[in-house]
């Protein structure tokens, strides 16, 4: 049992390979009609390679990262500061919150229009779409976290001693970090999700533009690669802020 | 002079609310659900706006916020921080107060001994129990020293037996700090046990304040007899000691028996769920055991209240409703009653007890 136990963090990898020796197999046994469209495993390993070792690959991902970055931080943090005054301060939510409300909904890639014609094909579309995409969902949830925050401690801490500002930031902002971290998890993976459709759409570089030279080139190595490289990101950025959120609340939550 | 007092409070439904607690007294405020009671202690608290004026100490402090009122507050949720360990949860006033850490660590450190609570200094709130977050809670509503202690039902989320426990040790914390205290319930064996004064409140109206006993004796309205569960109040007319520590007293031509502390008693209550009832007469020494007749039949959703004139009485009996049907029972129908001794509450002559005092 406890043998068993020692193996089961790796046991994630087992499905993954699995798929995988099946991907490579039937690649190879050409099972697939038009096995032309459908590279096996190994070809898009070796394509990865060559990619990372000419810098292409590179390139674009570090494209990619920073606007995503870039755009995810500025975001994030309007979004948390709004969200805190709003949830803060109810005159400020009930003059906020309809217009809020009205824009939240919006997918970000519905603004690319309006957003090439108000700021053009440069750096700053793919930041600014991203920055959207993360600013209302943030506000959103920082704003729900706090405004649920049930109003007891507030009343505690008042009769403790604290003043406003102390209570916001010692009792209102870490009980509302659940819910603050639901936003920033599922807006972390959603920047990626975004970014990629925008630089595919409008922006000639970054990961989505090199998916769409690929397609063009008929290059479904390279897709494939763009598409991995997109999934561990996706990942990455939710689970750091997965882990972030179970060091900062599993403790008491 | 009061430690607290509430000249023409109104908000809600407290209407020209006025109360007097006493300094380092514990006065009870005692009512049903949505009386007023946790309106009043966060009006004191200086958590909500309110129209009158709270003085401490004679100084109004309406303009005082409530971080600056210096007031221990105990919420009937407890309230605590969920993401602060019970180290941190006492020592949060007095870090708020910017205290040096040596004193922070010596006030958590008094508390958490004199709570009786130091092994739980690393827990969070959600690993402890009911009885365990209660001492956590109060710990940190004293970490300030407060001159003046809220209480709001502090104790009806704990089963009976930690209940009794804590309101033991409550009452011997007031004793030992004497800080005035305002203890909020609905519970009328908690007032008896806690209580220098009550205060009985009802649809935000003080209906009575004044010690336990004037209260239980001598209601000023029915709301009030009605609150403490309609108590049978006779008045005595002659009381003789039969030695052995008893007494018998007698009371509108009924002889009763009650224990004996060597004064004179002027009253006895006792509360209609305290009188059993039989059809027949019961079994044992004809003490405390009486024939009576009858004379009205009320069935509230409860239980069922029988008027029974027994000698010059006319006492009320409660049962519930199963019991009253399987027992043939009619107005006109004569029943025995049985008085259960140490359910007796005994009124003595003040003046003499002062005497023997």
């Amino acid at each position: 049992m406890s043998r068993l136990k020692k193996f089961r963090p790796g046991w994630g990898i087992v499905p993954i390979a699995i798929f995988l020796a099946i991907w490579e197999i039937v690649a190879r046994l050409n099972l697939i009609p038009g096995h032309f469209f459908f590279p096996p495993f190994s070809t898009v390993v070796v394509e990865f390679y060559y990619l990372a070792a000419n810098g292409v690959l590179g390139d674009n991902f570090l494209s990619s990262l920073v606007r995503v970055l870039i755009g995810f931080s500025t975001g994030s943090v309007a979004g948390l500061l709004v969200g805190t005054v709003m949830g803060w301060k109810d005159v400020v939510n009930k003059s906020l919150s309809p217009i809020v409300s009205l824009i939240y909904p919006i997918p970000a890639l519905g603004w690319l229009p309006l957003l090439m014609l108000f700021i053009g094909i440069n750096e700053a579309l793919p930041v600014t779409i991203i920055f959207i995409c993360s600013f209302f969902p943030i506000t959103y949830n920082t704003a729900t976290g706090i405004r649920t925050v049930d109003r007891n401690y507030i009343q505690v801490a008042r009769t403790l001693g604290a003043s406003d500002m102390k209570i916001l930031t010692t009792v209102v902002m870490p009980l509302a970090l659940p819910n603050i971290f639901t936003g920033l998890r599922l807006e972390a993976g959603m920047a990626w999700r975004v970014i990629i459709a925008a630089e595919m759409v409008a922006i000639p570089t970054g990961i989505g533009a090199l998916m769409m030279k690929a397609e063009s080139l008929m290059r479904i190595d390279i897709i494939i690669v763009c598409l991995i490289v997109l999934a561990v990101m996706c990942l990455s950025f939710e689970k750091f802020f997965a882990f972030l959120e179970a060091k900062l609340t599993s403790q008491w939550s | 002079m009061p430690s607290i007092e509430l000249k023409n409070i109104s908000k809600y439904i407290c209407q020209n609310v006025n109360l007097e607690i006493f300094d380092k007294e514990l006065l009870v405020l005692l009512g049903p659900n949505g009386a007023g009671k946790s309106t009043l202690l966060n009006i004191i608290a200086g958590l909500i706006d309110y129209e009158g004026s709270v003085l401490f100490d004679g100084d109004p402090v309406d303009q005082l916020p409530a971080s600056k009122r210096k007031v221990g507050y105990l919420f009937q949720e407890l309230a605590l921080f969920p993401h602060l360990d019970v180290t941190s949860n006492i020592a949060y006033s007095l870090k708020v107060q910017k205290q040096a850490r040596s004193e922070v660590q010596a006030r958590v450190e008094e508390l958490l001994q004199m709570m009786k609570i130091k092994h739980l200094s690393s827990r969070y709130p959600r690993q402890l129990s009911g009885g365990e977050k209660q001492r956590v809670a109060l710990a940190r509503a004293l970490a300030l020293a407060p001159n003046i202690l809220l209480l709001d039902e502090p104790l009806s989320s704990l089963d009976v037996q930690a209940s009794k426990y804590l309101r033991m040790e409550l009452r011997q914390l007031h004793k030992k700090l004497g800080i005035t205290t305002l203890y909020v319930t609905h519970d009328l064996m908690e007032a008896e046990e806690m209580a220098d004064r009550v205060a009985v409140i009802e649809s935000g109206y003080i209906e009575q304040a004044g010690e336990l006993e004037e209260v239980f004796f001598y209601p000023k309205s029915e709301k009030v007899s009605d609150f403490i569960g309609a108590p049978n109040i006779l008045d005595c007319t002659y009381c003789h000691s039969l030695g052995r520590g008893m007494i018998e007293v007698g009371c509108g031509g009924l002889s009763i028996i009650i224990p004996d502390d060597g004064n004179t008693v002027k009253r006895i209550a006792l509360l209609p769920r305290d009188i059993y009832i039989s059809e027949t007469k019961p079994p044992g020494p004809d003490v405390n055991r009486f024939r009576g007749i009858i004379t009205n039949i009320n069935t509230t959703n409860e239980t069922v209240r029988l008027k029974v004139k027994a000698g010059e009485n006319n006492l009320t009996t409660e049962i519930p409703h199963h019991i009253f049907q399987d027992m043939d029972l009619a107005v006109g129908k004569e029943i025995f009653l049985i008085l259960k001794l140490r359910r007796i509450r005994v009124y003595e002559d003040k003046e003499q007890a002062k005497e023997n005092a």
